[in-house]
Protein backbone atom coordinates (compact mmCIF):
# COMPACT_ATOMS: atom_id res chain seq x y z
CA UNK A 1 0.00 0.00 0.00
CA UNK A 2 2.76 2.42 0.96
CA UNK A 3 4.70 1.49 -2.17
CA UNK A 4 1.61 2.22 -4.30
CA UNK A 5 1.19 5.63 -2.71
CA UNK A 6 4.83 6.60 -3.18
CA UNK A 7 4.68 5.45 -6.81
CA UNK A 8 1.56 7.58 -7.27
CA UNK A 9 3.25 10.51 -5.56
CA UNK A 10 6.32 10.24 -7.79
CA UNK A 11 4.12 9.99 -10.88
CA UNK A 12 2.20 13.09 -9.83
CA UNK A 13 5.47 14.89 -9.23
CA UNK A 14 6.66 13.96 -12.70
CA UNK A 15 3.43 15.18 -14.30
CA UNK A 16 3.63 18.44 -12.41
CA UNK A 17 7.22 19.01 -13.52
CA UNK A 18 6.48 18.55 -17.19
CA UNK A 19 6.27 21.55 -19.47
CA UNK A 20 3.35 19.96 -21.28
CA UNK A 21 1.26 19.99 -18.13
CA UNK A 22 1.48 23.75 -18.08
CA UNK A 23 0.32 23.92 -21.71
CA UNK A 24 -2.53 21.50 -21.01
CA UNK A 25 -3.60 23.45 -17.93
CA UNK A 26 -3.54 26.72 -19.88
CA UNK A 27 -5.79 25.17 -22.52
CA UNK A 28 -8.11 23.79 -19.83
CA UNK A 29 -8.43 27.23 -18.25
CA UNK A 30 -9.54 28.61 -21.61
CA UNK A 31 -12.30 26.04 -22.02
CA UNK A 32 -15.03 28.05 -20.24
CA UNK A 33 -14.58 30.97 -22.61
CA UNK A 34 -14.16 28.70 -25.65
CA UNK A 35 -17.46 27.02 -24.82
CA UNK A 36 -19.14 30.38 -25.37
CA UNK A 37 -17.66 30.85 -28.84
CA UNK A 38 -20.17 28.86 -30.85
CA UNK A 39 -23.25 30.10 -28.94
CA UNK A 40 -22.00 33.67 -29.36
CA UNK A 41 -21.58 33.09 -33.08
CA UNK A 42 -25.11 31.68 -33.28
CA UNK A 43 -26.38 34.70 -31.38
CA UNK A 44 -24.64 37.09 -33.76
CA UNK A 45 -25.88 35.37 -36.92
CA UNK A 46 -29.24 33.76 -36.02
CA UNK A 47 -30.18 36.31 -33.38
CA UNK A 48 -30.84 33.64 -30.76
CA UNK A 49 -28.88 30.90 -29.06
CA UNK A 50 -30.70 28.55 -26.69
CA UNK A 51 -27.51 27.94 -24.66
CA UNK A 52 -27.26 31.65 -23.90
CA UNK A 53 -30.96 31.73 -22.84
CA UNK A 54 -33.41 34.43 -23.83
CA UNK A 55 -31.36 36.94 -21.83
CA UNK A 56 -27.80 36.39 -23.12
CA UNK A 57 -26.30 39.48 -21.48
CA UNK A 58 -27.50 38.30 -18.08
CA UNK A 59 -26.29 34.78 -18.81
CA UNK A 60 -22.80 35.86 -19.88
CA UNK A 61 -22.44 38.21 -16.91
CA UNK A 62 -23.42 35.39 -14.59
CA UNK A 63 -21.22 32.86 -16.40
CA UNK A 64 -18.06 34.98 -16.27
CA UNK A 65 -18.75 35.81 -12.62
CA UNK A 66 -19.15 32.15 -11.70
CA UNK A 67 -15.85 31.27 -13.38
CA UNK A 68 -14.14 34.14 -11.58
CA UNK A 69 -15.08 32.81 -8.17
CA UNK A 70 -14.23 29.26 -9.24
CA UNK A 71 -10.76 30.24 -10.41
CA UNK A 72 -10.17 32.24 -7.24
CA UNK A 73 -11.03 29.19 -5.15
CA UNK A 74 -8.92 26.91 -7.37
CA UNK A 75 -5.99 29.30 -6.95
CA UNK A 76 -6.50 29.27 -3.19
CA UNK A 77 -6.45 25.44 -3.25
CA UNK A 78 -2.93 25.27 -4.67
CA UNK A 79 -1.05 25.79 -1.42
CA UNK A 80 -3.17 23.34 0.60
CA UNK A 81 -2.76 20.79 -2.20
CA UNK A 82 0.99 21.35 -2.18
CA UNK A 83 1.20 20.80 1.55
CA UNK A 84 -1.20 17.89 1.86
CA UNK A 85 0.16 15.89 -1.08
CA UNK A 86 3.74 17.12 -0.61
CA UNK A 87 4.00 18.33 -4.21
CA UNK A 88 6.03 21.54 -4.24
CA UNK A 89 5.99 21.55 -8.04
CA UNK A 90 2.32 22.56 -8.13
CA UNK A 91 3.25 26.03 -6.94
CA UNK A 92 4.40 26.76 -10.49
CA UNK A 93 0.78 26.81 -11.62
CA UNK A 94 -0.56 29.16 -9.03
CA UNK A 95 0.26 32.34 -10.89
CA UNK A 96 -1.39 31.13 -14.08
CA UNK A 97 -4.53 30.12 -12.21
CA UNK A 98 -4.65 33.46 -10.41
CA UNK A 99 -4.23 35.35 -13.66
CA UNK A 100 -7.06 33.37 -15.20
CA UNK A 101 -9.25 34.43 -12.29
CA UNK A 102 -8.27 37.98 -13.19
CA UNK A 103 -9.02 37.28 -16.87
CA UNK A 104 -12.53 36.14 -16.04
CA UNK A 105 -13.18 39.02 -13.67
CA UNK A 106 -12.17 41.42 -16.44
CA UNK A 107 -14.65 39.76 -18.80
CA UNK A 108 -17.29 39.91 -16.05
CA UNK A 109 -16.65 43.60 -15.43
CA UNK A 110 -16.53 44.44 -19.15
CA UNK A 111 -19.78 42.60 -19.86
CA UNK A 112 -21.43 44.75 -17.23
CA UNK A 113 -19.69 48.01 -18.10
CA UNK A 114 -20.19 47.71 -21.85
CA UNK A 115 -23.47 45.84 -22.29
CA UNK A 116 -25.27 47.08 -19.19
CA UNK A 117 -23.83 50.56 -18.62
CA UNK A 118 -22.82 51.23 -22.26
CA UNK A 119 -19.49 52.79 -21.35
CA UNK A 120 -21.23 55.36 -19.16
CA UNK A 121 -18.93 56.28 -16.27
CA UNK A 122 -21.56 58.37 -14.43
CA UNK A 123 -23.99 55.45 -14.56
CA UNK A 124 -21.29 53.08 -13.43
CA UNK A 125 -20.42 55.32 -10.45
CA UNK A 126 -24.09 55.68 -9.52
CA UNK A 127 -24.42 51.91 -9.37
CA UNK A 128 -21.19 51.44 -7.42
CA UNK A 129 -22.26 53.96 -4.82
CA UNK A 130 -25.88 52.89 -4.50
CA UNK A 131 -26.05 49.13 -5.09
CA UNK A 132 -24.14 47.44 -2.29
CA UNK A 133 -23.63 44.23 -4.22
CA UNK A 134 -21.87 46.26 -6.93
CA UNK A 135 -19.86 48.18 -4.31
CA UNK A 136 -18.46 44.99 -2.87
CA UNK A 137 -17.97 43.52 -6.34
CA UNK A 138 -15.94 46.53 -7.47
CA UNK A 139 -13.86 46.30 -4.28
CA UNK A 140 -13.07 42.69 -5.15
CA UNK A 141 -12.10 43.69 -8.68
CA UNK A 142 -9.97 46.57 -7.37
CA UNK A 143 -8.14 44.18 -5.04
CA UNK A 144 -7.30 41.82 -7.89
CA UNK A 145 -5.79 44.56 -10.06
CA UNK A 146 -2.53 45.03 -8.09
CA UNK A 147 -2.22 41.27 -7.79
CA UNK A 148 -2.35 40.85 -11.56
CA UNK A 149 0.14 43.67 -12.09
CA UNK A 150 2.63 42.33 -9.51
CA UNK A 151 2.27 38.71 -10.53
CA UNK A 152 5.69 38.49 -12.21
CA UNK A 153 9.02 37.37 -10.73
CA UNK A 154 10.38 40.83 -11.45
CA UNK A 155 7.89 42.32 -9.05
CA UNK A 156 8.71 39.75 -6.36
CA UNK A 157 12.29 40.98 -6.57
CA UNK A 158 11.32 44.65 -6.66
CA UNK A 159 9.08 44.42 -3.61
CA UNK A 160 11.05 41.80 -1.74
CA UNK A 161 9.38 38.50 -1.02
CA UNK A 162 7.93 39.46 2.41
CA UNK A 163 6.19 42.59 1.10
CA UNK A 164 5.04 40.77 -2.04
CA UNK A 165 3.57 37.94 -0.01
CA UNK A 166 1.73 40.34 2.28
CA UNK A 167 0.29 42.21 -0.74
CA UNK A 168 -0.90 38.98 -2.28
CA UNK A 169 -2.90 38.13 0.81
CA UNK A 170 -5.42 40.49 -0.80
CA UNK A 171 -6.68 37.46 -2.68
CA UNK A 172 -8.38 36.22 0.51
CA UNK A 173 -10.34 39.45 0.70
CA UNK A 174 -11.04 39.49 -3.01
CA UNK A 175 -12.53 35.99 -2.79
CA UNK A 176 -14.58 37.03 0.23
CA UNK A 177 -15.81 40.13 -1.63
CA UNK A 178 -16.79 37.90 -4.55
CA UNK A 179 -18.81 35.57 -2.35
CA UNK A 180 -20.63 38.47 -0.64
CA UNK A 181 -21.25 40.08 -4.05
CA UNK A 182 -22.91 36.86 -5.23
CA UNK A 183 -24.93 36.43 -2.03
CA UNK A 184 -26.25 39.99 -2.18
CA UNK A 185 -27.45 39.83 -5.78
CA UNK A 186 -29.42 36.58 -5.53
CA UNK A 187 -33.20 36.92 -5.13
CA UNK A 188 -33.95 34.00 -2.86
CA UNK A 189 -31.92 30.90 -3.71
CA UNK A 190 -28.73 31.42 -1.70
CA UNK A 191 -27.50 27.84 -1.99
CA UNK A 192 -24.77 28.47 -4.58
CA UNK A 193 -23.30 31.58 -2.91
CA UNK A 194 -23.31 29.71 0.39
CA UNK A 195 -21.58 26.74 -1.22
CA UNK A 196 -18.75 28.94 -2.50
CA UNK A 197 -18.58 30.60 0.91
CA UNK A 198 -18.25 27.19 2.55
CA UNK A 199 -15.41 26.18 0.20
CA UNK A 200 -13.64 29.47 0.91
CA UNK A 201 -14.12 28.94 4.65
CA UNK A 202 -12.57 25.46 4.46
CA UNK A 203 -9.58 26.76 2.48
CA UNK A 204 -9.04 29.57 4.99
CA UNK A 205 -9.47 27.27 7.98
CA UNK A 206 -6.82 24.96 6.57
CA UNK A 207 -4.39 27.86 6.29
CA UNK A 208 -5.20 29.04 9.78
CA UNK A 209 -4.67 25.54 11.21
CA UNK A 210 -1.43 25.03 9.22
CA UNK A 211 -0.10 28.37 10.45
CA UNK A 212 -0.90 27.56 14.05
CA UNK A 213 0.89 24.22 13.75
CA UNK A 214 4.03 25.78 12.25
CA UNK A 215 4.11 28.53 14.92
CA UNK A 216 3.84 25.89 17.65
CA UNK A 217 6.56 23.80 15.99
CA UNK A 218 8.89 26.80 15.96
CA UNK A 219 8.24 27.47 19.65
CA UNK A 220 9.13 23.88 20.63
CA UNK A 221 12.45 23.82 18.73
CA UNK A 222 13.69 27.19 20.05
CA UNK A 223 15.96 26.42 23.02
CA UNK A 224 15.62 28.20 26.31
CA UNK A 225 19.03 29.86 26.42
CA UNK A 226 18.75 30.88 30.06
CA UNK A 227 19.17 27.31 31.19
CA UNK A 228 22.38 26.76 29.20
CA UNK A 229 25.65 26.83 31.13
CA UNK A 230 27.92 29.81 30.39
CA UNK B 1 -53.21 55.53 -25.84
CA UNK B 2 -52.02 52.11 -26.78
CA UNK B 3 -55.34 50.83 -28.08
CA UNK B 4 -55.69 49.96 -31.71
CA UNK B 5 -58.65 48.96 -33.84
CA UNK B 6 -59.12 45.19 -33.43
CA UNK B 7 -59.04 44.60 -37.16
CA UNK B 8 -55.55 46.09 -37.53
CA UNK B 9 -53.40 43.48 -35.90
CA UNK B 10 -53.02 39.75 -35.94
CA UNK B 11 -50.02 38.65 -33.95
CA UNK B 12 -48.83 37.06 -37.20
CA UNK B 13 -48.36 40.62 -38.40
CA UNK B 14 -45.97 41.44 -35.62
CA UNK B 15 -44.07 38.16 -35.61
CA UNK B 16 -41.83 37.87 -38.70
CA UNK B 17 -43.90 35.93 -41.22
CA UNK B 18 -41.45 33.07 -41.95
CA UNK B 19 -40.90 32.56 -38.24
CA UNK B 20 -44.64 32.59 -37.52
CA UNK B 21 -45.61 30.22 -40.31
CA UNK B 22 -42.75 27.84 -39.72
CA UNK B 23 -42.51 28.17 -36.00
CA UNK B 24 -43.43 24.56 -35.27
CA UNK B 25 -40.91 23.19 -37.74
CA UNK B 26 -38.42 25.80 -36.62
CA UNK B 27 -38.84 24.59 -33.08
CA UNK B 28 -39.10 20.88 -33.75
CA UNK B 29 -36.90 20.34 -36.74
CA UNK B 30 -33.95 22.65 -36.49
CA UNK B 31 -30.80 20.56 -36.19
CA UNK B 32 -28.80 23.50 -34.97
CA UNK B 33 -31.10 23.85 -32.00
CA UNK B 34 -30.78 20.16 -31.31
CA UNK B 35 -32.63 18.81 -28.33
CA UNK B 36 -33.93 22.29 -27.64
CA UNK B 37 -36.35 21.91 -30.54
CA UNK B 38 -37.97 18.87 -28.95
CA UNK B 39 -38.41 20.74 -25.70
CA UNK B 40 -40.36 23.49 -27.43
CA UNK B 41 -42.85 23.53 -24.60
CA UNK B 42 -45.74 23.48 -26.99
CA UNK B 43 -45.61 19.67 -27.25
CA UNK B 44 -48.75 19.24 -25.18
CA UNK B 45 -50.44 22.52 -25.96
CA UNK B 46 -53.76 22.37 -27.75
CA UNK B 47 -54.94 24.88 -30.28
CA UNK B 48 -57.52 27.34 -28.95
CA UNK B 49 -60.42 28.07 -31.25
CA UNK B 50 -62.88 30.96 -31.26
CA UNK B 51 -60.42 33.49 -29.94
CA UNK B 52 -61.51 37.03 -30.65
CA UNK B 53 -59.22 39.96 -31.19
CA UNK B 54 -59.21 42.60 -28.48
CA UNK B 55 -58.10 46.23 -28.48
CA UNK B 56 -55.26 45.35 -26.10
CA UNK B 57 -51.98 45.64 -27.94
CA UNK B 58 -48.59 47.27 -27.60
CA UNK B 59 -48.28 49.35 -30.73
CA UNK B 60 -45.13 48.64 -32.70
CA UNK B 61 -43.29 46.84 -29.92
CA UNK B 62 -42.21 43.41 -31.07
CA UNK B 63 -43.91 40.37 -29.58
CA UNK B 64 -41.39 38.10 -27.85
CA UNK B 65 -40.80 34.80 -29.71
CA UNK B 66 -42.43 31.72 -28.23
CA UNK B 67 -39.02 30.09 -27.59
CA UNK B 68 -38.08 32.89 -25.21
CA UNK B 69 -41.48 32.95 -23.46
CA UNK B 70 -41.27 29.20 -22.87
CA UNK B 71 -37.56 28.88 -21.98
CA UNK B 72 -36.96 31.85 -19.71
CA UNK B 73 -39.25 31.41 -16.73
CA UNK B 74 -39.36 32.14 -13.04
CA UNK B 75 -41.43 29.24 -11.72
CA UNK B 76 -39.42 28.22 -8.65
CA UNK B 77 -41.62 25.20 -7.92
CA UNK B 78 -39.92 23.68 -10.98
CA UNK B 79 -36.41 24.97 -10.29
CA UNK B 80 -34.76 28.32 -9.67
CA UNK B 81 -32.80 28.60 -12.92
CA UNK B 82 -34.51 30.28 -15.83
CA UNK B 83 -34.27 27.15 -17.99
CA UNK B 84 -35.44 24.75 -15.25
CA UNK B 85 -39.24 25.09 -15.63
CA UNK B 86 -39.09 24.17 -19.34
CA UNK B 87 -37.20 21.00 -18.41
CA UNK B 88 -38.91 20.06 -15.16
CA UNK B 89 -42.53 20.97 -15.92
CA UNK B 90 -42.74 18.62 -18.90
CA UNK B 91 -44.80 16.05 -17.00
CA UNK B 92 -46.77 18.43 -14.81
CA UNK B 93 -50.35 17.15 -14.77
CA UNK B 94 -52.74 19.98 -15.56
CA UNK B 95 -55.77 17.76 -16.17
CA UNK B 96 -57.80 16.97 -14.13
CA UNK B 97 -57.84 20.42 -12.54
CA UNK B 98 -59.98 22.20 -9.98
CA UNK B 99 -60.30 25.95 -9.59
CA UNK B 100 -62.40 27.01 -6.60
CA UNK B 101 -63.78 30.53 -6.39
CA UNK B 102 -65.06 31.14 -2.86
CA UNK B 103 -65.02 33.38 0.20
CA UNK B 104 -67.07 36.55 0.50
CA UNK B 105 -69.25 35.68 -2.49
CA UNK B 106 -72.95 34.96 -2.96
CA UNK B 107 -72.36 32.19 -5.52
CA UNK B 108 -69.16 30.21 -4.91
CA UNK B 109 -68.16 28.17 -7.96
CA UNK B 110 -65.86 25.30 -8.80
CA UNK B 111 -64.45 24.73 -12.29
CA UNK B 112 -62.91 21.61 -13.73
CA UNK B 113 -60.29 21.69 -16.50
CA UNK B 114 -62.63 21.99 -19.48
CA UNK B 115 -64.87 24.51 -17.73
CA UNK B 116 -61.91 26.92 -17.42
CA UNK B 117 -62.11 27.65 -21.13
CA UNK B 118 -65.84 28.38 -21.04
CA UNK B 119 -66.02 30.89 -18.17
CA UNK B 120 -66.18 33.81 -20.60
CA UNK B 121 -65.49 34.38 -24.32
CA UNK B 122 -61.77 34.11 -25.04
CA UNK B 123 -59.88 37.01 -26.48
CA UNK B 124 -56.30 37.68 -27.42
CA UNK B 125 -54.48 40.39 -25.47
CA UNK B 126 -50.93 41.42 -26.25
CA UNK B 127 -49.45 42.70 -22.99
CA UNK B 128 -46.06 43.88 -21.78
CA UNK B 129 -44.77 41.71 -18.95
CA UNK B 130 -42.17 43.28 -16.65
CA UNK B 131 -40.25 41.14 -14.17
CA UNK B 132 -39.01 42.66 -10.92
CA UNK B 133 -35.52 41.52 -12.01
CA UNK B 134 -35.61 44.27 -14.66
CA UNK B 135 -36.21 42.25 -17.79
CA UNK B 136 -39.38 42.30 -19.85
CA UNK B 137 -41.20 40.59 -22.68
CA UNK B 138 -44.32 41.09 -24.77
CA UNK B 139 -46.77 38.18 -24.56
CA UNK B 140 -49.82 37.47 -26.74
CA UNK B 141 -52.04 36.06 -24.00
CA UNK B 142 -55.40 34.39 -24.57
CA UNK B 143 -57.97 34.66 -21.83
CA UNK B 144 -60.86 36.57 -20.36
CA UNK B 145 -61.08 39.48 -17.93
CA UNK B 146 -60.93 38.51 -14.25
CA UNK B 147 -63.90 40.84 -13.73
CA UNK B 148 -66.05 38.50 -15.88
CA UNK B 149 -65.34 35.65 -13.44
CA UNK B 150 -65.81 37.80 -10.32
CA UNK B 151 -69.15 39.12 -11.57
CA UNK B 152 -70.39 35.53 -11.87
CA UNK B 153 -69.65 34.72 -8.22
CA UNK B 154 -71.11 38.01 -6.95
CA UNK B 155 -68.76 39.36 -4.27
CA UNK B 156 -70.58 40.50 -1.11
CA UNK B 157 -70.11 43.91 0.49
CA UNK B 158 -67.52 42.37 2.83
CA UNK B 159 -65.20 41.52 -0.04
CA UNK B 160 -62.34 44.03 -0.25
CA UNK B 161 -59.49 41.92 -1.62
CA UNK B 162 -58.99 38.94 -3.88
CA UNK B 163 -56.55 36.24 -2.74
CA UNK B 164 -55.01 33.79 -5.21
CA UNK B 165 -53.45 30.42 -4.53
CA UNK B 166 -51.34 28.39 -6.94
CA UNK B 167 -51.09 24.64 -7.15
CA UNK B 168 -48.48 22.98 -4.99
CA UNK B 169 -47.59 19.30 -4.81
CA UNK B 170 -44.29 18.12 -3.40
CA UNK B 171 -44.38 15.03 -5.61
CA UNK B 172 -44.41 16.97 -8.88
CA UNK B 173 -42.59 20.05 -7.61
CA UNK B 174 -39.56 21.03 -5.54
CA UNK B 175 -39.63 21.28 -1.77
CA UNK B 176 -40.04 24.73 -0.23
CA UNK B 177 -36.38 24.57 0.86
CA UNK B 178 -35.19 23.89 -2.68
CA UNK B 179 -37.49 26.52 -4.16
CA UNK B 180 -36.40 29.08 -1.58
CA UNK B 181 -39.91 30.45 -1.03
CA UNK B 182 -42.92 29.49 1.02
CA UNK B 183 -45.37 27.31 -0.89
CA UNK B 184 -48.08 27.06 -2.08
CA UNK B 185 -47.53 30.36 -3.89
CA UNK B 186 -50.05 32.99 -2.85
CA UNK B 187 -50.87 36.41 -4.24
CA UNK B 188 -53.47 39.10 -3.83
CA UNK B 189 -55.09 42.15 -5.35
CA UNK B 190 -57.35 44.87 -4.06
CA UNK B 191 -60.89 44.27 -5.32
CA UNK B 192 -60.88 47.34 -7.56
CA UNK B 193 -57.55 46.23 -9.07
CA UNK B 194 -59.03 42.78 -9.73
CA UNK B 195 -62.12 44.32 -11.31
CA UNK B 196 -60.06 46.56 -13.62
CA UNK B 197 -60.55 45.59 -17.28
CA UNK B 198 -56.82 44.96 -17.71
CA UNK B 199 -56.67 42.16 -15.12
CA UNK B 200 -56.70 38.95 -17.12
CA UNK B 201 -57.30 35.27 -16.48
CA UNK B 202 -55.02 33.69 -19.10
CA UNK B 203 -55.60 30.18 -20.44
CA UNK B 204 -53.36 30.37 -23.47
CA UNK B 205 -50.70 32.19 -25.41
CA UNK B 206 -49.77 32.34 -29.11
CA UNK B 207 -53.07 30.66 -30.14
CA UNK B 208 -52.52 27.57 -27.98
CA UNK B 209 -53.17 26.59 -24.38
CA UNK B 210 -50.58 27.65 -21.82
CA UNK B 211 -47.34 25.68 -21.74
CA UNK B 212 -46.78 24.14 -18.30
CA UNK B 213 -43.82 26.38 -17.50
CA UNK B 214 -45.93 29.48 -18.18
CA UNK B 215 -48.58 28.63 -15.58
CA UNK B 216 -50.90 26.06 -17.16
CA UNK B 217 -53.83 25.62 -17.20
CA UNK B 218 -54.95 29.03 -15.93
CA UNK B 219 -53.09 31.98 -14.48
CA UNK B 220 -53.48 35.59 -13.51
CA UNK B 221 -51.94 38.37 -15.59
CA UNK B 222 -51.72 41.86 -14.10
CA UNK B 223 -49.61 43.75 -16.64
CA UNK B 224 -49.12 46.97 -14.65
CA UNK B 225 -47.45 45.15 -11.80
CA UNK B 226 -44.19 43.21 -11.54
CA UNK B 227 -44.48 39.73 -13.00
CA UNK B 228 -44.43 37.84 -9.70
CA UNK B 229 -47.90 39.26 -8.96
CA UNK B 230 -49.25 37.29 -11.94
CA UNK B 231 -49.70 34.00 -10.10
CA UNK B 232 -49.54 30.81 -12.14
CA UNK B 233 -51.48 27.53 -12.16
CA UNK B 234 -54.34 28.80 -10.00
CA UNK B 235 -56.39 26.46 -7.81
CA UNK B 236 -58.11 28.94 -5.54
CA UNK B 237 -59.51 32.43 -5.80
CA UNK B 238 -60.87 33.75 -2.54
CA UNK B 239 -62.69 37.03 -1.89
CA UNK B 240 -61.59 38.31 1.52
CA UNK B 241 -62.05 41.29 3.79
CA UNK B 242 -58.42 41.81 4.84
CA UNK B 243 -55.29 42.26 2.73
CA UNK B 244 -54.05 38.73 2.03
CA UNK B 245 -50.41 37.56 2.42
CA UNK B 246 -48.30 37.30 -0.74
CA UNK B 247 -45.38 34.90 -1.16
CA UNK B 248 -42.67 37.38 -2.19
CA UNK B 249 -43.71 39.81 0.52
CA UNK B 250 -43.27 37.00 3.03
CA UNK B 251 -39.81 36.28 1.56
CA UNK B 252 -38.65 39.88 1.55
CA UNK B 253 -41.03 42.38 3.17
CA UNK B 254 -38.79 45.36 2.45
CA UNK B 255 -38.15 44.29 -1.15
CA UNK B 256 -41.52 43.04 -2.45
CA UNK B 257 -44.61 44.97 -1.47
CA UNK B 258 -48.27 44.09 -1.77
CA UNK B 259 -48.87 46.54 -4.60
CA UNK B 260 -45.58 46.11 -6.55
CA UNK B 261 -46.76 48.42 -9.29
CA UNK B 262 -44.13 48.88 -11.99
CA UNK B 263 -42.55 52.18 -10.96
CA UNK B 264 -39.23 53.47 -12.34
CA UNK B 265 -39.01 55.97 -9.48
CA UNK B 266 -39.09 53.41 -6.70
CA UNK B 267 -36.02 51.20 -6.76
CA UNK B 268 -35.75 47.70 -5.40
CA UNK B 269 -33.46 48.04 -2.32
CA UNK B 270 -30.68 46.19 -4.12
CA UNK B 271 -31.09 47.30 -7.75
CA UNK B 272 -32.54 50.07 -9.86
CA UNK B 273 -35.97 49.81 -11.51
CA UNK B 274 -35.41 52.74 -13.84
CA UNK B 275 -34.43 50.60 -16.82
CA UNK B 276 -35.22 47.14 -18.12
CA UNK B 277 -33.79 44.64 -20.58
CA UNK B 278 -36.43 43.78 -23.20
CA UNK B 279 -35.45 40.25 -24.18
CA UNK B 280 -34.13 40.25 -27.74
CA UNK B 281 -32.95 43.86 -27.58
CA UNK B 282 -29.37 44.95 -27.02
CA UNK B 283 -29.98 48.30 -25.38
CA UNK B 284 -31.88 48.73 -22.17
CA UNK B 285 -35.23 50.51 -22.23
CA UNK B 286 -36.54 53.08 -19.82
CA UNK B 287 -39.12 51.49 -17.58
CA UNK B 288 -42.55 53.08 -17.85
CA UNK B 289 -44.77 54.02 -14.94
CA UNK B 290 -47.34 51.21 -14.48
CA UNK B 291 -45.49 49.41 -17.28
CA UNK B 292 -47.05 51.86 -19.72
CA UNK B 293 -50.62 51.14 -18.56
CA UNK B 294 -51.41 54.65 -17.40
CA UNK B 295 -55.13 53.84 -17.36
CA UNK B 296 -54.66 52.25 -13.90
CA UNK B 297 -53.33 55.47 -12.34
CA UNK B 298 -56.83 56.34 -11.10
CA UNK B 299 -56.73 53.29 -8.80
CA UNK B 300 -53.92 54.92 -6.82
CA UNK B 301 -54.76 58.62 -6.66
CA UNK B 302 -53.73 60.02 -3.31
CA UNK B 303 -51.61 56.98 -2.45
CA UNK B 304 -47.94 57.35 -1.66
CA UNK B 305 -46.52 54.75 -4.05
CA UNK B 306 -43.13 54.86 -2.36
CA UNK B 307 -44.66 53.75 0.93
CA UNK B 308 -47.12 51.42 -0.76
CA UNK B 309 -44.52 49.84 -3.01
Amino acid sequence: MIKFRSVLSKLLGKILSSRWTKVALFAACLVPILLLARPLWMLATAGYSPQLTANPIEYITHYTGTWTIRFLLITLSVTPFRKIFNQPKIARYRRMLGLFAFFYVCLHFLTWFVLDKFFSFPEMWADILKRRYITVGMLGFAMLLPLAVTSTAGWVRRLGFMKWQRLHRLIYFAALAGVIHYYWLVKSDVRLPLMYAAILAVLMLYRFAARKRSVQARRVTTPNTASLPD
Amino acid sequence: MLIRKPADLRYSDVTPQPLYVNRRSFLAGSVALGAFGALAGTARSAKLEDVKKSPYNVGDEKVTPLEAITHYNNYYEFGTDKEDPAKNAQNFRTSPWTLKVEGEVAKPMTFDHDALFKIAPLEERIYRHRCVEAWSIVVPWIGFPLSALLKQVEPTSKAKYVAFESYYDSKQMLSERAAGIQLPYVEGLRLDEAMHPLALMAVGLYDETLPNQDGAPIRLVVPWKYGFKSAKSLVKIRLVAKQPPTTWNISGPNEYGFYSNVNPQVDHPRWSQAKERRLGELFKRNTLMFNGYSEVASLYTGMDLRKNF
